[in-house]
């Protein structure tokens, strides 16, 4: 029973912060922060930035990422569930809301004119999105390489209008990621073997 | 079946979009434009709508997409799709594999993904600007050359920088940006056209 009641606990702080992140993922991690680690002390600050990088580097929102290990940490699976469910549920009912009318909205003769003004503002903050990602990333020859073929390969694909899904491309670098690797550690394992010999 | 399609669409975008936000747009765009779902105009002003409310953009696009093609029993399928494949991930994490990051394998696989993924944010932005801003689509069609949408480019890069300018280290929230592209859509194409 206990444990039900963190969970329920869990479920309205985490519907707080859904309702209250603007702006994706990375405002949200500020909340969190400030929540479960200023405030209640549930978790201490290295663990958390630990979950900041797991949520990074496996598939799915950040968000939801975060809430499931926050929730599973204060009270197990269904803390996890529950926490899960409170971070969407905002999003889902506004959205949902929002999905009734929008198309009416859109149809206005002056939205639709303000909406042709957002459409290239749109293409914009993907651009400066895309740009601070790769400002990050560091610029190792390999990560160059494999960085440049997917830009020439999406654009030329895009351009000649080839069905080429980008989950292949997702898949192909992480394979190539894997296979460097090996080849590295074989060829490490060689050349202990070698110096063994002599 | 619509319902089954969206649910697993979406667990397949969940699945596969790494480093959250913006990295699963190409995904999404991808996959509304195969099913018929939404076009790329359509695409472009949810994505606005979903900037500018609370929670995460794979989350909104999913309530939405789910919403218009199969009412509130296609939205709940399509976000519980999108949520699912990272939910098990983490569960699997937390409960068994604390140092999962720790593995050398799983590094050398994230090292492969990372530079994919900004190639592909990076280049869905560029074709996305030479169809929207240029109004290049495919190299068959001649450009409808259209000097608005370019102006309207030019002066949102200028208004980005303005902070800068100032030295003041705060930039711009995307929301305040897509304010003032929308007056600027509004003087454009209303007034001018």
């Amino acid at each position: 029973m206990n444990r039900f009641k963190q969970a329920c606990h869990m479920f309205l702080i985490m519907f707080k912060i859904g309702l209250f992140t603007f702006g994706g993922g990375y405002a949200m991690i500020a909340l969190l922060q400030n929540e479960f680690v200023a405030n209640r002390k549930w978790i201490e600050k290295d663990e958390f930035l630990d979950m900041v990088a797991i949520a990074e580097s496996t598939p799915g929102p950040i968000a939801i990422n975060s809430a499931t290990y926050l929730g599973y940490r204060r009270a197990g699976v269904i803390g996890s569930a529950m926490a899960t469910l409170g971070v969407v549920l905002p999003s889902f009912i506004i959205i949902f809301i929002i999905s009734l009318f929008f198309d009416a909205f859109l149809s206005l003769e002056y939205v639709a004119y303000a909406f042709r003004g957002i459409q290239v503002c749109v293409t914009f903050l993907i651009l400066s999105a895309g740009w601070k990602m790769f400002k990050s990333l560091k610029k190792t020859p390999f990560n160059l390489c494999l960085f440049s073929a997917v830009v020439v390969a999406m654009i030329v694909t895009n351009l000649l209008a080839v069905d080429f899904s980008s989950i292949f491309y997702i898949l192909i670098c992480g394979a190539i990621g894997l296979f460097a690797f090996l080849l590295g550690n074989l060829r490490k394992k060689n050349k202990t073997k070698r110096e063994v010999e002599k | 079946m619509i319902y089954l399609n969206l649910f697993l669409t979406f667990f397949k975008i969940g699945l596969f979009t790494i480093g959250g936000g913006y990295a699963m747009i190409p995904l999404v765009l991808e996959a509304v434009v195969e099913n018929g779902w939404m076009n790329e105009a359509d695409f472009m002003n949810f994505l606005a709508v979903a900037e500018s409310t609370p929670g995460p953009i794979a989350v909104n696009m999913a309530t939405y997409v789910g919403s218009t093609q199969g009412g509130i029993l296609g939205s709940a399928l399509a976000t519980l799709g999108v949520v699912l494949p990272s939910f098990c991930i983490i569960l699997l994490i937390a409960a068994v594999i604390r140092n999962f990051l720790k593995y050398r394998g799983v590094q050398a696989v994230m090292g492969g993904i990372r530079p994919a993924v900004v190639g592909l944010i990076l280049s869905t932005a560029l074709t996305m600007i030479l169809g929207t801003v240029l109004g290049v689509s495919d190299l068959k069609t001649v450009p409808a050359f259209d000097f608005r949408a370019p102006a309207i480019f030019a002066i949102i890069v200028g208004v980005s920088f303005l902070p800068k300018l100032f030295k003041k280290k705060k930039k711009l929230s995307p929301i305040l940006m897509i304010l003032i592209s929308a007056v600027l859509g509004i003087v454009f194409y209303g007034f001018w056209g």
